[in-house]
This record gives structure tokens, sequence and C-alpha cells, in this order.
């Protein structure tokens, strides 16, 4: 394999700190306006000496950040089909609509009555997401899909104990996202795994064995990890409240089903959304995001607070929006101000744009992206990575790589780093848990059929060459900035900071 | 309306035959009937660009934010400039729409960016080790207050001072609700945690105490006052900071801090009505293994090179599942850079003179509305560029005849504390010279007046 260095591979990750040269600077600070006083801060809680911070000029941090930017893949590049990721187009538009000044520089505290214009786009969100969900109650305030899940077990805890009764566990199937455990710790019960039948649904008399009077919740994702809609959704909600609980809807599945199906309807008491995922928040290499949640008339008493809330005055003048903090059962707050309005107002203009049937379709054609994309990689690839389940999938599905570490010799990892050759994203590797050698595929919408093909052809062609010459893969990348690292190595002697 | 989507009818046809599906209808047949929605979502119909950017330009005009007004608010978010570079380098499509670094070898300028981010905030806090970033700074707060909970489990108290911020105090309530914790407040006096106080409540039940620096009345407070106690009762010792003042005030990690948490936004990010911005986390080493959320670090590639990874990542979700230290999952990522490319540009020294500035006309401002008659200063701490004053006269009514004029005064401390009913909490940025707070004492002189002869 002959090797051809790209600029960004010259450039040797120097860091900004080693770019630094003692007085060089970027920030001119604003003259002193006011007579100088000495003795304000007395020296004992002074700094002895300046944070060592870059000494850099501006032309040289615009090239050092856009050089970096380079040694980045990304959406607007290329095809990423990150399974459970929802990587769909970020429209432009959002990016200037959240930029204008009465967004951008609003103060979070400014009076409720000079910030008509965010609390009324706070509402008509919610509105719109309370449809969506088919339950009719929202708080936009969780930051993303974790802080809405971990909202979400508080509220059930405040809902049960309401009533008197103290529950301590709650249960999550087997191809839960590693969120749905973590949160349950957190919020201080005990989780109980739910296992998945042959056709990779909950196993239903699992459930039944274990919703005793002691379980609090079932967090539950429909369609789930593998990309499956369980056809037995309205047994598992009976089941769950016979037993008195409550049913939690993880919304990073929801790009597959709006309008056709809503989480409430199905009998979820809540629900959280992705705004980054569904809603086409930009993902910024790792948020932000946000993680709206809806719920049902029994569990809104217990809703975070503030609650933007729409008066009408019935005097002739208009309603006006306001910020409700006088909820005495409600759970409190989970963060500080009212949530990722930014992020609001780019979910906002993407519900505007697409509409009641633009919505529906979007849905519907990332279905039908992930359906197309199975059926041609059974073609392609099926000897070696068949389907984990043969069914129809929803908007993401996945493969096992068993077969061909058997035959070939080689991995699911070798075969993700391989795709990085050919300018693809991987795929989710290794998640759900239970299928060996995992591939999670999730297309969305986004994606032209050109780009389906050309994608379920590279995995038939590195499966052909693995065939031919295993070790192509195994050594596999390239062509990137930098080949496979030493993780191991990073975390047994972690070097998180430059020594300066 | 369909949009953001290249399928055309002569594609759906066709792929639905690759597929072997007669229908779109038939890929949802696990739908059971009993819960299709059958009717179309009650929502308007799809809209053109233009028009969603007038409705929404319509919306936004109907806000009056820091463009409109001068606005002296603070408590928790601060309107410092944001240098145009910032917004150059964020909106880059190669750092706005990847998601988390799962494939290195493809996302090392996103890794370097963390790594600088890292040291960045280490540096500002003189702690050992930073994460890559959290939500904002309430939740850090609570996600301070999980680690202590982990490290201690046997302990059931932690100590809050009142000079915490009240979201963040409410934040660590509602979060910490199943962790078998008692929460018991530290009162102030004059403006600081009582001393006094935390010592008499200090025992080896006590888990962590939490304080802020400078606190939300704008006081610097006296760390090395407060520290020893609770660290001698063997409590962690977590400290939610304002990034940009530490540029000047002795960083926590020096003074025996154990976590340090907070608030980035004053670091390049937007006022935004209150996010996205970012949550830092920093501690001391012997909490590397407890911390939540992504960390990056240094590594090298199979020919040598050097290159960056996320790391120690069995303390995390998506590997360690219910024995996580957090359920966090997507972060901050794109604000944290918003941080260290703001940081980069204020540079070493940079930090210090805007620091400097701050100090110097909050003192001016200080001076100028307690001389004002009916206005008192509600503490004489040192502060940094963040000052309270009570008024003897109505703070709503007060704020309202400000805000007719153009001056927002500030924030009106009653609901928050009760004690101080028409207190006022003012906060100056480099984005207010002289003049500015020459008008806000002459508007907030008349207001006062006015209100009381009312």
């Amino acid at each position: 394999m002959t090797l051809t260095q790209t600029p960004q591979q010259r450039d040797h990750a120097r860091t900004i700190y080693e770019k630094s040269q003692p007085g060089r600077r970027a920030f001119v600070a604003p003259a002193l306006d006011v007579p100088h006083r000495e003795g304000l801060l007395p020296d004992r809680l002074r700094r002895a000496e300046p944070a060592k911070l870059p000494e850099i000029a501006e032309p040289e941090i615009v090239r050092h950040y856009n050089r970096l930017s380079k040694r980045n893949f990304d959406l607007d590049t290329g095809f990423y089909p990150l399974g459970s990721c929802t990587m769909k187009h970020n429209p432009k538009l959002h990016e200037r609509v959240a930029a204008l000044p009465g967004n951008a520089r609003l103060h979070p505290l400014q009076h409720p009555q000079r910030a008509q214009g965010a609390l009324r786009l706070m509402w008509e969100l919610q509105r719109a997401l309370g449809e969506i969900a088919g339950l009719p109650h929202v708080s936009l305030q969780p930051s993303a899909g974790s802080h809405g899940e971990l909202a979400g077990v508080l509220l059930t805890r405040a809902y049960h104990e309401r009533r008197g009764e103290r529950r301590t566990k709650v249960l999550t199937p087997d191809t839960a996202h590693g969120t749905n455990p973590a949160t349950v710790t957190m919020a201080g019960f005990e989780v109980v795994k739910v296992g998945t039948n042959d056709r990779g649904g909950v196993d239903v008399e699992d459930l039944r064995a274990k919703a005793g009077d002691d379980v609090a919740c079932l967090m539950l994702t429909n369609p789930n990890t593998l990309g499956l809609f369980d056809p037995a959704i309205e047994e598992i909600a009976g089941i769950v409240h016979d037993a008195g609980a409550t049913l939690y809807y993880d919304g990073a599945n929801l790009n597959a089903v709006m309008g056709r199906t809503r989480p409430g309807d199905m009998g979820f008491d809540i629900v959280h959304f992705n705004l980054h995922k569904t809603f086409t928040q930009p993902h910024g290499g790792g948020g932000p995001g946000a993680g709206p949640i809806a719920v049902s008339d029994r569990i809104e008493p217990f809703l975070p607070r503030p609650q933007v809330v729409r008066r009408e005055w019935g005097n002739g003048t208009g309603p006006s929006f306001e910020l409700d903090h006088d909820r005495p059962q409600s759970i409190g707050r989970l963060r500080g101000f009212q949530g990722n309005y930014g992020v609001f107002v780019r979910s906002y203009a993407y519900i505007l744009s697409l509409g009641s049937d633009g919505l529906q379709e979007a849905s519907e054609t990332a279905v039908l992206n992930a359906n197309y994309l199975m059926a041609r990689l059974a073609e392609t690839a099926g000897e070696h990575l068949p389907a984990a389940y043969d069914r129809t999938c929803m908007h993401e599905f996945v493969l096992t790589g068993g077969p061909m570490k058997k035959a070939l010799g080689i991995r699911t990892l070798d075969l993700a780093k391989r795709l990085l050759d050919f300018g693809f994203h991987p795929p989710t590797v290794y998640f759900p848990l239970l299928v060996d050698e995992a591939l999670l595929i999730e297309p969305t919408e986004t994606e032209t059929r050109e780009t389906l093909d050309a994608f379920a052809d590279v995995v038939g062609e590195i499966l052909d060459e693995a065939a031919e010459d295993p070790e192509a893969a195994r050594n596999a990348p390239y062509t990137t900035p930098v080949r496979r690292l030493d993780e191991a190595g990073a975390a047994k002697r972690p070097v998180i900071r430059q020594p300066l | 309306m369909s949009r953001y989507t290249s399928a055309t009818d002569a594609d759906r046809r066709a792929m639905l035959a690759a597929i072997g599906a007669a229908s779109i209808d038939e890929l949802f047949a696990d739908v059971p009937e009993g819960v299709r929605l059958n009717r179309p979502l009650d929502l308007p119909a799809g809209k053109p660009e233009q028009e969603v950017y007038g409705y929404l330009r319509d919306l936004a005009a109907l806000n009056v934010s820091a463009e409109d007004e001068i606005s002296f608010l603070g408590a928790g978010m601060y309107d410092h400039y944001v240098p145009a570079l910032v917004e150059a380098i964020i909106t880059r499509s190669e750092f706005l729409t990847p998601y988390t670094p799962y494939q290195p070898e493809i996302s090392q300028g996103g890794l370097q960016v963390m790594f600088e981010y890292q040291t960045a905030i280490s540096e500002l806090t003189g702690l050992p080790v930073s994460n890559a970033s959290v939500y904002e700074g309430p939740s850090a707060l609570a996600a301070a207050g999980y680690l202590a909970k982990l490290h201690h489990p046997d302990r059931t108290r932690f100590l809050v001072s009142r000079g915490v911020h009240p979201h963040s105090r409410e934040t660590l309530a509602t979060t910490s609700v199943g962790w078998g914790t008692r929460i018991e407040e530290i009162p102030l006096a004059g403006g600081a945690t009582d001393a006094q106080a935390l010592a008499d409540a200090l025992a080896d039940d006590v888990s962590a105490v939490f304080l802020q620096y400078p606190n939300f009345l704008g006081t610097v407070e006296d760390l090395e006052a407060l520290v020893p106690a609770a660290k001698a009762a063997g409590a962690l010792v977590i400290v939610q900071c304002d990034p940009l003042p530490l540029g000047i005030l002795r960083p926590p990690g020096e003074l025996g801090v154990d976590v340090a948490v907070g608030e980035g936004q004053s670091l390049g990010n937007r006022l935004d009505f209150g996010g996205p911005s970012f949550g830092f986390f920093a501690a001391q080493d012997a909490y590397l293994r407890r911390m939540p959320g992504r960390i990056a670090g240094e590594t090298t590639d199979v020919d040598g090179r050097r290159g960056f990874v996320l790391t120690l990542q069995t303390r995390e979700q998506h590997i360690r599942r219910e024995k996580a230290t957090h359920n966090i999952c997507t972060a901050q990522a794109l604000n944290a850079l918003a941080g260290v490319i703001y940081l980069s540009w204020l540079g070493r020294e940079g930090i210090v003179e805007l620091g400097e500035l701050l100090l110097q006309r909050t003192a001016y401002a200080r001076d100028a509305l307690s001389a004002i008659e009916g206005v008192e200063l509600l503490h004489d701490q040192p502060v940094v560029r963040e000052f309270a004053v009570t008024l003897d006269a109505d703070v709503d009514a007060v704020i309202e005849r400000c805000a007719a004029q153009g001056v927002n005064p500030g924030y009106a401390l009653g609901r928050d504390y009760p004690e101080y009913p028409n207190g006022l909490l003012v906060a100056i940025t480099e984005q207010r010279g002289k003049p500015d707070i020459d008008r806000l004492a002459r508007t907030l002189q008349s207001a006062v007046r006015e209100v009381v002869h009312a």
C-alpha cells in the first residue's frame, strides 16, 4: 500500500499552545475610561501568574482551526450512516434564523413582556412536539436525550410518590441505549433487564414475569435499536399499566414514525425527543442538542419549572406568553434558565418548513431508504453480512459481521476502518450488544438512491478484497490524517492536557 | 411538503421494487392497526424557506435583546463581545455537522479541539483534569454532586452555600432526589458564605460542600477561609466558578478545591436566551476515573504519528451502562470549541487585561450607583464584574421605568432572595463603557425618585 501524505497529515497535530510565542496577541482591550483605582482586589485573592493561554495573532488562530477542521469528516461532505444518531441534513436557513440578534443576544432573564417572540416560539414548538408525540404537555428544558431520560425517570418517581407508592425498579430491554440504564441508576432506581424474543421484540413473557408492583417504569425505544417496530406494543403497554408502572419512550428513533403513529397513541406516558436527531439541530461534533419531553395528563403536574404558558386576557388585547414558576408539584429545575433556546429556533424552523405532510414524508423516506439499503446490501454482502433479523426494518437495521469474521477473518471494526478509505463514515459498530459483530446502519431520508447504491457496492468490494487479502482491511485506514490509534495506551497512561 | 430529500416518484418505485414491497404502507405493516394515526398530523402545511425566515424574523423582532437596550443583566449569563472569528470557525461544516468522534482517524480536528479545550480549562481552574464539556452550569454542579455521592457513598449530607446560583441549588435538589442525600443551606453573612456556620455544620457525614466563586451576589468568596475546614471533615469541596474572572482570581485548584464546575457562556458563546452554551468540569487527579462525559487523550497511530482519541471510556454509559459515572452522552462540543477559540483570542495577557478592565468599571459603577439617594450597597465585599444594591423603592417598578428609557438596570433578586425584596444585581461587561454606566446612574436615580414619589 503506497501512502500519500496530505497537507493535513504533514501538520503533525501541533496544538495551539505549541504555536504560541511570547508577546503575540489577537485581543485589543477597550481603553480604561474610568478613573483607575488601586487595591480593589486584595492580593491574596489574586492569581500570582497568568493562566498559560496561547499567545497568538488572529491570522494564525484562523489558520490553526481551519486546518484542524480539515482533519474532520462531516455530514455536509459525505454519507454518515451512524445508527441511532439520525445524521440528516442540517438546513442552512437554521443557522441564519438562530443568529438573528433578537434571538442570539436575548438575555435569558429578560422580562417575559420583552421576550414575547422567544416565549411564543417556545410555546408553538411545545404544541407541535405534543402533536407529533400524541402527548399534550411538553417541557423543553432538558439539554439532551440523556437529560430528558433523567427528567422522565424523576417524573415517574414523583408520580408514584404522590400516590404514596415506593417503587424501586425500572425495566430496560437488553437492546436499550446505554443512557437508559445509566439514567436509572442516577435517579436512584435499580435496573432490571428484560429479554428480547427471536423476532427482535420485547420478550413479553419475561416482561410479564418481571412487571411486579415494585416496578416504577419500563423504558422502551420503538422502533428499537435493532430498527424493528414491536408489533406487540399494545400488549406491552397493557402489562406495564396493569402493573401500575409508567411507560417511557426513548425518542432516539422517532425519525421512523412521524405522522404514522405516535408514542401517546401506543400508550406511552413520557417521551423524550432528540432535537439534534429527528429535528436536525447540527450535531456539532458532540453537541449541543436538546431533549424536550412530552407527557400524559397524569404526569403533567410534575413537569420541570418554569413552564412556558399562554395566557388569554379577554380584554381585547392578544394573548401573552409567560414563564409559570408557580407549580407546587413540579420536580423542579434540571438546569439553568429555559433550555437550549438556540436549538429550539432551529428545530422549529424545520417543523415550519416541512409541515404536517413533510414530516410524514421524511419518516417514510427514511424507512424507504433503510429498507432499500438493506436489500442492496443483501445483494452485495448478504453472504457474509446478513441482517440480524430478516424482517422489514424501520429507519435503521442491524447486520451481523459474525459470518464475515468466520469466513474472511476480518472483524466489523476492520470493515468500518476500511470504509474510511472510501470516503464513508462507518455505521455504529458493536451496538446493540446482543448482536455478534453488529453494524447498526441508519441512512436517513437525506441520502439519494445513488449514494445508497455506492455504499452497498463499496461494502461488497471490501468483502471481495478481504477474500483475497484480509490484511488490507485489518490494517486500514490508509488515507486518513492518522491511521489506527493506540487507544489502549491512551487509557493506560492518560495525557489529557498539554503540559505547559 | 417534501424538503431536504431527493427521492422522486421514480426513485420510490424503483426502490420499492428492489425491496419487494408494493407500497410505502407495506413497510409500516408492523405498526398495529390500533395505534396507527390514520390522519395527517394537526400542524400547518410546510412553507417555503423565505416564508419561514420571514415568520421567525418577525418573532425575533418582538424580543428586546442586548442589541436594543443598554443592558446590565447578568446573574449567570453575560453580554460579552463575541469576536467574529468565533462565528466564522464554528459555522464551518467540518465542525458544525459531524457527531461525537467515535472514529478517531477521521475526527482528529474535533478531538484535538477537545484536548486544547481541556488544557485551557485546566489552566483557568488550576486543576489537572478537565473533561470535554457537560451541558451547562447548574447541571454541571449537579454532576459534581453525583461524583461526590459515588466517592462518599455512605455520607448523607450536602452543604450548599446560599451564595450558589439559585438555579444550581434547585438543579442539585431535583437531580439528587434519589441519592439518599440531604441538602442543607449555609447562610450568607454580609454577602459572603458564613464561615462559622459552615464550620458548625461540618461533620464526618458531609459528602460535599458547594460554593460559588465569585458568588451569585458578586462576592469573591474567600476560599482560603472556607476550604480547609471542609477538607478537614473529609468532605469534597465543589466550587461553581465564573470562568472569565478566573483570569485574575486565584485558581480554585491552588486553594485545595476538589472539583470546579461552571457555566461557560461568557467564553465566546452567545446569550441565546439561555442556551446552548457549555458547562465545564475540572477536578484533581484523584477523580480522573469518576469524571462524567467525554475526555480526549493524546496517543500515537501505528505509524508513530501523534493523534487524539476519546479515552477512559470505561467510565461512560455506552460501555459501563448502569455502572457509569454519569448518563451524559451528547454534550456541548461546538460551544466548547467557541470557548477555546475565544480564550486563544484573548490570550495570556488579554484575559488579565479584560479582567482588570471589568474590575475597574465595576468599581466605578458600584460607586456611581451607591451614591444615588435611595440606593445602597447590599454588601461591600470584593467583586469583579457584578455587584448587588438594594433600593428604597419597589424594584420591579424601577426596572420598568428604566426599561422604558432603554436601560435594563439588572436582575431583581426578590424571587430568589426574599430577604432582599428590592435587591438588584448589576453586571458590567466590556461592552458597557463609562457613558453607559453614567446613563444607568442617571436613569436609575430618576426612576427611584419617581417610584418613591408615585
